[in-house]
């Protein structure tokens, strides 16, 4: 057999040359039997149990997830909104405290350079980036905003993940209040005098919770957590499956400066008023993709049989390559094979039959809305 | 009958000039949930070394080289229906393929059961 320490992960992101850094939690991860790999120039656990047994228990229960390396960024300064609107295309002057927003950052041409989360906190902007983009992110940011803008990166803040259906119930037990929340609110809560900041949030499609907390309380309130009966550990490889069943894009992999936000069907992210009025990095190829479609297109696609189809794979219509898989492998909850992909317009209606090349072989397959899974966040409507 | 490992985490059962051939307990531990197994074709001969099967799990897929050289003579259609059974009985009912082996003196180069279980520990 080839090398099963391998995994896709570590192959694709190209870190094994540098050093791997612990994380906050490495030695709980350790004591809970979590196997190990690098990921985003961290030692991370890839999975505990098993990644299909973590999967279901997620979709079910509460699935815990260390994502500290991710970076977590504070802006402060005269002006702020404002400089920032002028560099991200983010609605920026209209977050209020206690909100979050999806944004993204982008090149001249408009190309992706990182998706983020931003949220304004009483006295700061709160940004979480990818952790193998943080260090080029805040490089660019420097570049771009004025010099009366501060940015912290918060390296002494872990952050965890609270995800699915029970999470609620086992996080309000030591959070008082953190029910009151609806998806894409955030606020400060306290547990045992330490300060938290929390957003009903996260990357499954499931209900949940993103947790920054100091570091060095993080261990304490790991074990608080998972002393919850609905809470299990839940390492990066479920944590891959449950973003790409609900649908969601994954940064190097799906997401790339090849791909525009129009064509990474991440229009909604950009409000109607920024589209057409611009003002920041990257809008001109925004416009002009909105007004007449993007050439490539980020789509699910349903996979026939059991061979999964993994990234790199191309996509075919009868002769003729119009695609590549951007990321897939087994769904557990779906139980077949699911994809995405960057697809020609021309061949990205629902249900438009195509062929995935793996190994050789072609496998049947078709464009398929997405999320493969419902999204089960706690709106306001809902 | 004498069974030899790999290390590349392969196990051999040699009865005669026949070769079973599967993926030892460690490897299906490591790899974690099996959801395909790509099977070779009865018929096809291969090299020692060999891709001669691919193991999708959730998380990624391995290659499996043929132990020895032989020919493809049977391979476990049970695992077409159910790949899940190379983790719950990787050794045994989780078996990939026969060979009819082209050169026994092959053998002589794999280890034998302690001395696999030694490399393990010293991974």
């Amino acid at each position: 057999m080839s090398d099963v320490h391998d995994t896709d992960i570590t192959e694709e992101d190209g870190f094994e040359e540098l050093p791997l850094q612990p994380l906050p939690l490495d030695g709980w991860h350790r004591a809970q039997g979590a196997r190990m790999v690098g990921f985003a120039g961290y030692d991370m656990p890839i999975q505990y149990e098993g990644i299909m047994a973590e999967h279901l228990w997620t979709r079910e229960n509460a699935g815990l997830f260390d994502v500290s390396h991710m970076g977590q960024l504070s802006l402060t300064g005269e002006g702020l909104d404002a400089a920032l609107e002028a560099v991200i295309p983010a609605s920026v002057a209209s977050l209020a405290v206690g909100r979050q927003r999806y944004s993204m950052l982008l090149d001249e041409e408009g190309g992706i350079l990182d998706d983020l989360m931003l949220a304004r906190r009483p006295d700061d902007l709160y940004m979480v980036v990818n952790g193998a983009m943080k260090y080029d992110d805040i490089a660019w940011l420097l570049d771009h905003l004025p010099e009366d803008i501060t940015m912290n990166l918060m390296d002494e803040q872990a952050l965890l993940a609270l995800q699915g259906p029970k999470a609620v119930g086992a996080l309000a037990r030591l959070v008082p209040g953190v029910d009151a929340l609806y998806f894409m609110d955030c606020g400060a809560f306290v547990w045992n005098d330490t300060p938290l900041w929390i957003s009903r949030s996260g990357y499954t499609g499931e209900d949940g919770f993103e947790i920054s907390i100091p570091a060095d309380a993080a261990p304490a309130f790991a074990d608080a957590l998972l002393a919850q009966s609905e809470v299990k550990p839940i390492g990066l490889g479920a944590r891959d499956s449950l973003r790409l069943e609900a649908g969601l894009p994954l940064y190097g992999h799906d997401l790339t400066p090849e791909i525009s936000v129009i064509g990474a069907d991440l229009g909604f992210a950009i409000f109607k008023k920024r589209r057409e009025a611009g003002g920041f990095i990257g809008h001109a190829r925004v416009a002009k993709e909105a007004a007449e479609g993007a050439p490539v297109r980020r789509v699910g696609l349903a996979v026939e049989g059991r061979l999964p189809a993994r990234e790199g794979a191309g996509i075919f219509a009868g002769d003729t390559k119009v695609g590549i898989v951007t990321s897939g492998g087994f769904a557990p909850t779906v139980g077949t094979p699911i994809a995405m992909g960057w697809v020609d317009a021309a061949y990205t209606d629902d249900g438009t039959a195509l062929e995935i090349e793996v190994r050789g072989k072609r496998l049947k397959a078709s464009v398929a809305p997405m999320p493969f899974v419902p999204h089960n966040y706690h709106r306001k409507t809902s | 009958m004498s069974r030899y490992f790999t290390e590349d985490h392969e196990w051999v059962d040699v009865e005669g000039e026949i070769a079973t051939v599967g993926i030892t307990d460690y490897a299906q531990s490591q790899l974690g949930d099996i959801v395909f197994v790509e099977l070779p074709d009865e018929g096809v001969e291969f090299e020692k070394g060999a891709d001669a099967a691919v193991v999708e799990s959730v998380k990624a897929a391995s290659d499996v080289y043929s132990p020895v050289a032989g020919e493809v003579i049977e391979t476990n259609s049970a695992l077409e229906e159910e790949p899940a059974l190379v983790n719950s009985d990787a050794e045994v009912e989780g078996w990939f393929f026969k060979l009819r082996l082209t050169d026994t003196s092959e053998l002589e180069g794999l280890m034998n059961e302690s001395a696999y279980a030694k490399f393990v520990k010293s991974l």
